[in-house]
């Protein structure tokens, strides 16, 4: 269990994250979403233990990350946005530095590997990005960590290694781990992150789960004109207008239209799902 | 696996259930994927596969048995059959009334065509 408690954290003057608080459980693959710049690596490396929250406090499984004690250490994995080159081949990177998570095993690297149809025999440094990105995927779900945070894992990923990443991260993530996956390509990942963090300046504005989602809020999808509706977007076919959810229908929720919405009528939205 | 963009994702995984269980595709007394090799399979969340599970169990098409698996139920076939039928006539035929009231069709020229 995750729970952050009122934290800030400023880059000098900048400050980024201000009275921030959420919980996360266990067993469950969030998704952050946000506009550039609103802190959502920032968050992550808070996380991690790579920074130090300015006020307020994390708290993981009892440990604070930033005092990094090694048993806390080996619980997490944290796959940065950009990866570093190394001039040994994948399989040795992993045989390397799997020492440090107690839970690694080499055998489920070499399967990741398979399933992303990247050799580990490759040397680190002649890999493209991508595929230098997917050797890093393999090796942070191959740790076996119970806490699991990636930054923006999906860029850089060819169209087959998006449905390979969606079931290497349900098929090899036990069930108790956490992950929480920051993206923008809502559309890679929309099957596989519930529950949905929205994250604002200097503030949270949703964070909920899709079924929740889906009591408070309608998504639909008619030709129907529905003047009330608190966001509508005009697709082929049609619009996709989301209104309160009166009926108690459920509809699928489209996360670009949520991540619209929730923009468009913020307190609101707050208000509908802090009661 | 190919989602509907408007139906909630836990519905069309019970929906591609139903249509297997119709089609013979999934016998009576078969056992299913647990929810994380199906969840994997299709590349959606686990816990999205768990409510499908869920609901599929409620309505007496599946069952589990405790620390084996689940398994389509012996009477899944007619169950399914029920549902579908009365699904069919609740929500499909008043669409399709509406459809043809809007382009002004009879029913005699529909259905039964010279």
């Amino acid at each position: 269990m995750i729970t952050i408690d009122d934290i800030t954290f400023s880059y000098g003057n900048n400050t980024v994250l201000k009275n921030i608080s959420m919980k996360l459980e266990e067993g469950k693959v969030y998704g952050l979403l946000g506009e550039n710049g609103v802190g959502k690596t920032t968050l992550l490396t808070l996380l991690c233990g790579l920074k130090k929250a300015g006020s307020g406090r994390i708290d993981i499984d009892g440990y604070d990350p930033f005092e990094r004690k090694p048993s806390f250490l080996s619980l997490e994995y944290f796959l940065s946005d950009e990866v570093a080159e190394q001039s040994m081949t994948a399989e040795a990177y992993a045989k390397n530095y799997g020492k440090f998570w107690n839970g690694f095993e080499l055998d489920k690297f070499r399967k990741l590997m398979e399933i992303f149809e990247t050799d580990p025999g490759q040397k680190m440094n002649r890999m493209s990005f991508g595929q230098l990105k997917k050797s890093y995927i393999s090796f942070a779900l191959a740790c076996n960590c119970k806490y699991l945070f990636m930054d923006e894992p999906t860029n850089g990923l060819d169209i087959p290694s998006k449905a390979q990443f969606r079931k290497a991260v349900t098929k090899y993530t036990a069930e108790d781990s956490t992950l929480l996956i920051s993206t923008h390509q809502v559309r890679d990942l929309e099957n596989i992150i519930d529950p949905i963090i929205i994250l604002d300046r200097q503030d949270v504005l949703l964070n909920a789960s899709l079924d929740e989602i889906s009591q408070k809020l309608f998504f639909d999808y008619s030709n129907e004109k529905h003047p009330e509706a608190l966001y509508s977007e005009l697709i082929p076919g049609g619009s996709i207008q989301v209104l309160l959810n009166t009926s108690g229908e459920e509809s699928k929720v489209n996360i670009e239209a949520l991540f619209n919405t929730v923009h468009l009528h913020k307190e609101l939205v707050k208000g509908i799902f802090s009661k | 696996m190919e989602f509907d963009a408007n139906r909630p994702i836990y519905l069309q995984i019970c929906d591609s259930v139903c249509d297997r269980v119709l089609s013979g595709e999934l016998e009576q007394g078969e056992r299913i994927p647990s929810v994380r090799d199906f969840s994997a399979e299709i590349g959606v969340n686990p816990n999205t596969v768990m409510r499908s599970y869920e609901k599929l169990t409620d309505t007496g098409i599946i069952y589990n048995k405790r620390g084996i698996g689940y398994f389509i139920a012996d009477n899944a076939r007619d169950t399914v059959l029920r549902q579908q039928r009365d699904d069919f006539i609740n929500n499909d035929v008043p669409q399709i009334l509406k459809k043809m009231k809007l382009l002004g069709l009879s029913p005699e020229e529909v259905f039964f065509p010279k």
